[in-house]
Formats: C-alpha cells, sequence, structure tokens
C-alpha cells in the first residue's frame, strides 16, 4: 500500500507542477502554453518593429521628392520590412496559435518534442538580432528586396553574412516547429479522433508542416549558394563564371509560392473553425475543406515560376505556369463558398473574432480576385513589379493572414487568460483595422495600374494623390492597433469579466471542455471525443 | 475652421483624382491601365478589363449572397440555425462553373501570349542593355549606340531634400537626356540584357517588360501604330537609383526616323574609332557569359558622346576647380559603388584608396572610365569636363597623390 502511495505522490508531483518563477520559466520552458505565448509575444514584437519600418516607406512616399531617408535606405526598409513581417510577425504569430491550440484541440497534453519546441522558438531572437543588426553597420542592411535577387544582392557589404545566417536560423526554427507539429498530430490525437474528424486549424497546420519541412531547406541551399558564390569563389548564379542568375529565382520560388501557401493555410482553418462557432451552424463541406487544402498545397509546388514571368522563358514554360496558377482559383474558390454556405441560413452573431473573420473572407477574396488577374501571363507583363502587385499581395497578408490572427487571438484569448477581452475596444479596433487598410491598399491597385513600379522611394508627380492616401492609411491601421494590444494586455493582467469555460455560445471543439484560463497542463489523461464536441465541426457525426 | 479647411482640403484632394488629363505626363492613365499604342497593348488591355468584369461579376453574387446573409441571418433578428451541412451536388456545381471560367479565360490568354512570343521577321533590332542606372540602346546594324540617363532636371530635384519642388519639374523621374527613337509602323525587336546586375525594361503603353539579366538575351517585339512619346521606367529592383533610371520612347513617322537615323550616324563618325573600344568590353562580356545567345551582339557600336565636345578651355583648369567640380560628380556617379569614402565595397567594389589605377599614369585611369572593367560600365557619355574633374578628385583625394587630368587629355584618349 505505501509503495503505492508513493508512486502516486511522485507523479501528482511530476504531473502537476505549476511553472518556474521568474524569467527562468520562459527560458527553460518547454510547456506549449508558455511556448504558445512566448511565440505570440515574439510575433507582435516583430509586427511592431515591421510596422515602424512601413511608416519609414510611406512617410517618405507620401510626397513625390525625397523627403527623409537616402534611396539605399529606403530599400533596406522595403528589404527588412518584408523579412521581419513574413519569418518574424505571421510565421511565429501562427506558429504561437499552433503551439496553444493544436494539443488543446487534438486531445493531448503537449507537443511531441517540447524541448525542441523550446530550442525552435529561442533560435528566433537570434535570427533577428542577426537580421537587424546590420542596420548598424557601415554599409547598411540589406538592401536587395526580401527575394535576395542576385547579382544585386551580391553587392551587399559586410551584412550580408549575417543576412545568409539569419535565413538559415529562421529555416531551422521553421523546421523546427513544423517538425513538431506534424509528429503532434500524426501521433497524438485522443483515441476516437481519426484525421477527418480533426478540427480543420489541425488540419490546414499539418499541410502547412509539410510545406514547410519540403521548402525551407531549398530557402537554405538557395541562401547557401549566394554564400560561397561571394566567399568561396563559387558562381552558381555568376554569369560571367558560367553560372545563371535566373536558376536562383526558380530555386527561391520554388520554396517561395508554397511559402505563400504556409502564410495563408492555417489562416483558413482559423476562419474555418471561427465562423461556425458565430455562425451557430456547422461548417459547411468539412471534407471539400480538407480536399481543397490539400489541392491548394500540392498546386503550391508546380505554379513557382508565375512570379517569373518577365524573366523570359519559353512558351511552354509561360503557358503551363499560366494554367496551373489559375487553376488554384478552383480549391480557393471552394473555400470561399464553403465559408459562405456556413453562414448562410445560420443565426449569426458579430463578436469581435466573427467580424475579423468576415472581413478575412471579403478581403482575402479581393486579393484572391487581383491573383486571378496576376496568373494571366500576357496581362501580368503589364501588372509585374508593380503597385499592383504589392495591393494584391498585401491584401491577402493583411486583411487575410494578419486578420485571422487577430482574429485567432481574440477568439481564443478567454480560453488563455480566463479575461474576456473588451468588446468595445475590439469592435472599435475592428472597424478602424478594416477602414484603414482599405484606407493603404486599394488605392495602390490604381497606382499598379497607371504605373508606378514596386521598390522605388520617389514617383512621377501623377501618383501623388493616391500615395498620400494610401499613406494615411497606414498611419491609422498602425496607431488602431495598439487598442488592440491594451485590450490583449487587459486580459494577460486579470483584469475584465472571467470566462467562462465554452466562452462562445457556438463553440464546438475539445479546447472548450477546459476550465478558462486553461491549467498549465491539459489532457493529461487523453479525453473520449464524444459526439457533442465534434459533430458540430463537421459531418461526420452519422458515422457513430 | 480647422475642420472646414480639412473638408476643403478633402475636396480638392477628391476633385483632383477625379479629373482627367492633367499631369498625367507620364502613362496618360490615372485609374487603369493604359489602352496603349500597339496591336498588343490594346489586347493586353482588353484581356485586362475581361478579368476584371468577371471578378465583379463573381464578386457581386458572392459578396452579395455573404452580406444578405450577414444582415438577414443573425440571431438578434430571430434567426434560427439551419441544419444543413453538405450538398454533393452544388459543391460540384461550383468546383465545375469556375473551372470553365477558367478555361473561358485561358483561351484568348494564351493566344495573346502566342503572338507576343513571335520575334520573327523584325524590320528593325534594337539593343537594350541595363546599366546601374542607366540604359543603352544600340541600333544593330546601324552603328549607332548611345546611353540614356535620367533627364538633369530630374536628377537634380530628386536628391534629398534637394528644395526644389518636384511639381514644377517637367516630367519628373520619367524623363531622359536621350530617348530611344523608333519608327512608326515597323516591327522592332528588342534584345534585352543587362551589364550587371537585373533590371526590367517597361514601357507600359506598349505593353513590353521584359527582364534584363546579365548573361542573357531577351527577346521581346513591338509595332508602335501612333507617332507620340512614351515613358516607362526600370521595374525590377536594381540598387540605389532603381527608381531613377526611366525609358522614353520617341515614335516618329518613318521618313523622319531615317533623317533622325542618318543625323545620328553622320555625326558619331569622328569618334567613332574611340568609342568602338569603349562599348566592346561590355559586349564581349555578354557573348562570353552568354553561350545561348544567337543573336548579333558583337556590332561596331558607336558612342556620339554629345556632350563630350568641352567649350575651348583648353588652356586647363586649376586643381581647385577640378576637384571641386570632381567632388560633385563623383558623388553622382561614382560613390554607390566605391562609397564616398574611396573605400569601395570589396571584393566587389574595389577602393580607390591608394589604387593602382586612381593613382598611377592617368592614361589609364581615362580609359578605364571611358571603357569600364568587369562590373564598372563605361562612363564615356560623361563630358571631358566632368571625366577630367572627377579623376582629379579621386587623385587627389583621401590621401591619395595622383595626376592631374585635363578635359584635353580625356579629349585626347577618346580618339
Amino acid at each position: 500500500m505505501a509503495h503505492t502511495d508513493h508512486t502516486t505522490h511522485l507523479h501528482d508531483d511530476h504531473a502537476h507542477h505549476g511553472p518556474e518563477k521568474g524569467i527562468m520559466r520562459w527560458i527553460k520552458t518547454t510547456n506549449h502554453k508558455d511556448l504558445g505565448t512566448l511565440y505570440l509575444v515574439f510575433a507582435f514584437t516583430m509586427f511592431f518593429i515591421g510596422g515602424l519600418m512601413s511608416l519609414v516607406i510611406r512617410a517618405e512616399l507620401f510626397h513625390p521628392g525625397l523627403q527623409f531617408v537616402h534611396p539605399e535606405f529606403f530599400n533596406s526598409m522595403t528589404t527588412l520590412h518584408a523579412l521581419v513581417m513574413i519569418f518574424g510577425g505571421v510565421m511565429p504569430a501562427f506558429t504561437g496559435l499552433a503551439n496553444w491550440m493544436v494539443p488543446m484541440q487534438i486531445g493531448c497534453s503537449d507537443l511531441a518534442l517540447p524541448r525542441i519546441n523550446n530550442w525552435g522558438f529561442w533560435i528566433l531572437p537570434f535570427a533577428f538580432a542577426l537580421l537587424l543588426s546590420t542596420l548598424f553597420m557601415p554599409s547598411g542592411g540589406p538592401a536587395g528586396g526580401w527575394t535576395m535577387y542576385p547579382p544585386l544582392v551580391l553587392q551587399m557589404g559586410e551584412g550580408f553574412p549575417f543576412l545568409i545566417f539569419a535565413v538559415h536560423l529562421m529555416g531551422i526554427s521553421s523546421i523546427t516547429g513544423a517538425i513538431n507539429v506534424a509528429v503532434t498530430i500524426l501521433n497524438m490525437r485522443a483515441p476516437g479522433m481519426t484525421l477527418l474528424k480533426m478540427p480543420l486549424f489541425c488540419w490546414t497546420w499539418l499541410i502547412t508542416a509539410y510545406l514547410l519541412i519540403a521548402t525551407m531547406p531549398v530557402l537554405a541551399g538557395a541562401v547557401t549558394m549566394l554564400l560561397t558564390d561571394r566567399y568561396f569563389g563559387t558562381s552558381f548564379f555568376t554569369a560571367s563564371g558560367g553560372g545563371d542568375p535566373v536558376l536562383f529565382q526558380h530555386v527561391f520560388w520554388f520554396f517561395g509560392h508554397p511559402e505563400v501557401y504556409i502564410l495563408i493555410l492555417p489562416a483558413f482553418g482559423v476562419v474555418s473553425t471561427i465562423i461556425p462557432t458565430f455562425a451557430r451552424k456547422t461548417l459547411f463541406g468539412y471534407d471539400s475543406m480538407v480536399y481543397a487544402t490539400a489541392s491548394i498545397a500540392f498546386l503550391s509546388f508546380i505554379v513557382w515560376a508565375h512570379h517569373m514571368f518577365t524573366v523570359g522563358m519559353p512558351l511552354a514554360g509561360e503557358l503551363f505556369f499560366m494554367f496551373s496558377t489559375m487553376l488554384i482559383a478552383v480549391p480557393t474558390g471552394v473555400k470561399v463558398f464553403n465559408w459562405v454556405a456556413t453562414m448562410w441560413r445560420g443565426s449569426m452573431t458579430f463578436e469581435t473574432p466573427m467580424l475579423f473573420a468576415v472581413a478575412f473572407v471579403f478581403l482575402f477574396t479581393i486579393g484572391g480576385f487581383s491573383g486571378l488577374m496576376l496568373a494571366m501571363a500576357p496581362v501580368d507583363f503589364q501588372y509585374h513589379d508593380t503597385y499592383f502587385v504589392v495591393a494584391h499581395f498585401h491584401y491577402v497578408l493583411v486583411p487575410g493572414a494578419v486578420f485571422s490572427i487577430l482574429a485567432g487571438v481574440y477568439y481564443w484569448i478567454p480560453k488563455w487568460t480566463g479575461r474576456m477581452y473588451s468588446e468595445f475596444w475590439g469592435k472599435t479596433h475592428f472597424w478602424l483595422s478594416a477602414v484603414f487598410i482599405n484606407i493603404t491598399f486599394f488605392p495602390q491597385h490604381f497606382l499598379g495600374l497607371a504605373g508606378m513600379q514596386r521598390r522605388v522611394p520617389d514617383y512621377a508627380v501623377q501618383f501623388t494623390d493616391f500615395n498620400e492616401i494610401s499613406t494615411i492609411g497606414a498611419f491609422g491601421f498602425f496607431v488602431s492597433q495598439f487598442i488592440f494590444i491594451f485590450n490583449m494586455l487587459r486580459c494577460m493582467s486579470k483584469s475584465g469579466v472571467p470566462a467562462t469555460d465554452r466562452v462562445w455560445e457556438g463553440a464546438h471543439g475539445l479546447e472548450w471542455t477546459v476550465p478558462s484560463p486553461a491549467p498549465y497542463h491539459t489532457f493529461e489523461v487523453p479525453p473520449y471525443v464524444g459526439d457533442d464536441e465534434t459533430s458540430n465541426l463537421h459531418d461526420t457525426a452519422k458515422a457513430h | 475652421m480647422q475642420k472646414m479647411l480639412g473638408l476643403a482640403r478633402f475636396a480638392a484632394l477628391m476633385s483632383s483624382l477625379l479629373a482627367s488629363g492633367s499631369a498625367l505626363a507620364y502613362t496618360g492613365a490615372k485609374w487603369n491601365l493604359p489602352e496603349g499604342v500597339t496591336e498588343i497593348s490594346h489586347e493586353v488591355h482588353g484581356l485586362h478589363m475581361m478579368v476584371f468584369w468577371i471578378c465583379v461579376v463573381i464578386g457581386v453574387v458572392v459578396f452579395g449572397a455573404m452580406f444578405y446573409s450577414v444582415f438577414a441571418h443573425r440571431k438578434s433578428k430571430g434567426a434560427v440555425a439551419a441544419k444543413f451541412h453538405e450538398s454533393t451536388t452544388v459543391e460540384i456545381i461550383w468546383t465545375a462553373i469556375p473551372f470553365f471560367i477558367l478555361v473561358a479565360m485561358a483561351i484568348p490568354a494564351a493566344a495573346t501570349l502566342v503572338k507576343m512570343d513571335d520575334t520573327r521577321n523584325a524590320d528593325l533590332s534594337i539593343k537594350v542593355t541595363g546599366y546601374q542606372w542607366k540604359w543603352q540602346y544600340e541600333y544593330v546594324g546601324e552603328d549607332v549606340s548611345y546611353f540614356s540617363t535620367l533627364a538633369k532636371t530630374s536628377n537634380k530635384a530628386r536628391q534629398l531634400q534637394s528644395g526644389v519642388d518636384v511639381n514644377t519639374v517637367d516630367n519628373y523621374l520619367v524623363d531622359v537626356d536621350n530617348p530611344l527613337v523608333l519608327p512608326v509602323g515597323k516591327k522592332i525587336r528588342f534584345l534585352i540584357t543587362s551589364n550587371d546586375v537585373i533590371h526590367a525594361w517597361w514601357v507600359s503603353q506598349i505593353a513590353v517588360k521584359k527582364d534584363a539579366i546579365p548573361g542573357y538575351i531577351n527577346e521581346v517585339w513591338t509595332k508602335i501604330d501612333e507617332p507620340g512619346t512614351f515613358r516607362g521606367v526600370c521595374a525590377e529592383l536594381c540598387g540605389r537609383d532603381h527608381g531613377f533610371m526611366p525609358i522614353v520612347v520617341k515614335a516618329l513617322p518613318e521618313d523622319e526616323f531615317k533623317a533622325w537615323l542618318a543625323e545620328k550616324k553622320g555625326g558619331g563618325e569622328q569618334v567613332a574609332a574611340a568609342a568602338t573600344t569603349s562599348v566592346m568590353p561590355a559586349a564581349a562580356t555578354m557573348t562570353d557569359a552568354a553561350p545561348a545567345a544567337e543573336a548579333p551582339v558583337e556590332v561596331a557600336a558607336v558612342t556620339p558622346a554629345p556632350a563630350a565636345a568641352a567649350p575651348a578651355a583648353a588652356a586647363g583648369k586649376s586643381k581647385e576647380d577640378l576637384v571641386a567640380h570632381g567632388e560633385k560628380v563623383y558623388k553622382g556617379n561614382c560613390a554607390a559603388c566605391h562609397q564616398v569614402t574611396g573605400a569601395g565595397m570589396p571584393p566587389t567594389f574595389p577602393a580607390l584608396v591608394g589604387s593602382k589605377v586612381a593613382t598611377g599614369p592617368k592614361a589609364g585611369a581615362i580609359a578605364q572610365v571611358l571603357k569600364g572593367k568587369n562590373m564598372m560600365p563605361p562612363f564615356s557619355q560623361l563630358s571631358d569636363d566632368d571625366i577630367a574633374g572627377v579623376l582629379t578628385y579621386v587623385a587627389s583625394s583621401w590621401g591619395n597623390k595622383g595626376e592631374i587630368v585635363q578635359a584635353a587629355d580625356v579629349a585626347a584618349a577618346r580618339k
């Protein structure tokens, strides 16, 4: 008897210990919730830094003529803005959401590889310290665009190896995160949760994880070749040495196009979770959502050269990449139709997460339309490298990916902190964001069509009006985000109305069966996946 | 009162947005793609409008359904959630319909693409070479070749805090010193390449955009229907002055074009020999690096160097004058690579401090500026005065002790 008591006691000690105290909790933590928080805090810090860079860009473009910065610095702002927002903002934010939610949605106690999880996160601050330190070097930061095309990127000064190693580190971090999510989802689902009973957020993340594992090493290879071209006398991309500058573009976009879907598939998952909750209705076409996501992922590997229509490919190549790119509209369309059908004849309420999710469907689709236009190769020759493209990818990335991150945080933070955010300030934040983001990016369509090229610090005077509007929108959007930050800090500081366990009337899924705030350890004993929690996620309930 | 002013300003902004034709010097378009002046550009514009309207119709249907739902199916209006969550029929329909719409879009797009690809039977070939940050145009087989750079007025106004109101500069940032002159009604083939990094040659009104890539020669063609001046820009990020290397195409009736070409050839004869060598290194690099290039690139090209005829300052300038003038030239043309400090960015851009060429015999330095070397493009388009100034400046700055160069030395070297 005594013996049994003893083991039980030890087991309890082990299982229910709380977090460490002080800073060491965050440095040493292997807890998926702690790391989720760290990822999200890091991501929003990077959003802030990248946002400041975009303000430098927009301030300089407020009027024609150079007012504030030299062209080299302007170029390093556009380059770093992209790298910081993509690798420092959107990707870690989604990894943060995955850290928090994947174990809680599939009913396991933590990610499969908790120590790698810690390592994957703590690489990131070093990666970005390396990257941003180049700004303080005499020759300045990287200014050749985030796409790092040679030969231009090889003209960078002494910061060049810092750029390359920073990209390597970001890649390692992403790969560890992706492996962790994939292994967890494939091995640690609660008994009874078959793959086709999984919440869609887990599905989209599983597919994203495969995209990451497949493409990040390609990027690492490409930048390593840049490094050896610069320092070890190779000529992979140097024409005078027998190399090929276009080869880099092929390799880069073989990574780069799946990367686009890495940035948006988890967003699809978030939106597919939120809309059914607030429509109080089951997601329409769960299976076709899964298949559409998988099709998009597959197609993303065979469309890369649509970023390169102007490099002078053979006709057959241009036709192939035009057709394959246009095909992506089919599964993407299916997703949009399914979201609308989910809302159709629902019983909707419009709390902040739902507002962001509906805006996502609307504005992401506008980005999808311009994407369809860009797919048409002969017309792409006119759009390519203009502000039309800038407007396009910002529509899919800001009111697309970023809105879904905001929606996800509003949706789940009552579960994380046990406190409701302020609905009034949430809605204020939403409306300001939605208005300003359109003021920022919609006029850029007109700029691009009328002839303004990307990545320039100055422009012909005919573009002044739209640039002024765009700059006003950018500053408004940036300032509005502080409402969100304070709203979230309020939850984290445990003020505000306590949240119920279910939080949202229409919420379904395992994460809502644990108390609010979620205990430090959840689902140490695998839960029973009952009909009531899964039947409203999708249509497999009838199988029971 | 403040509010009134704000409103007035807003009204002014709106009216200027709606006004068309004012200050649209660049592409002539404000909101939309210009229709342009070639058959292809009309087709491209037509495709663009077709896709646009298809998107508008789909958008109206989808967003119409969504917003109807948002307003009608809300809990506060007593809506009760329906139970349906799948319908194979509906899902097949809305997979199939977009597919057929896409096929309908792809067919005319492919047809236009095939037309754009056909560069055969051109009446005239122009080799376009991108440099950081200017364009070189060679009329293949015609012994005419020259550089085209940002117009001086724009260049002055675009400096950081130049104090010049750019609204007063004609064609700000889309004007050049030597436009590309083309005949109307002829099929013109462009052979586009680059000497350093990747650029892209884009003129919206003729719907031509093609990357200029070192080691590649890209072909593209146009046939301009009407005379006029059409402006464009470099569309691929190419470093510091990416935004400052515009393109101007001047389309002339055929007889005027012939007259222009004849004059250009005549004016170039005197400096033919020197200029040929000045352009050769670039051309040679190109052929070495481009085994696939079948185009005739080794054409003896001629740089007329219009600014070269320095006024009769044969007596020479004082060292101080040369250095003062040269410093400006240096900052405008050399500092991007060799840096203001002369330290360069080795190994790509060598330091000028203590450089053997810069401090050695002046003949070597002049030759390198006129002809270029490796990554360094030829700067033969600078005037003799400018080259003399800048070489003297380099030879006597940062502790360098080299020879003074006079404009006459440069003129002699050009011969």
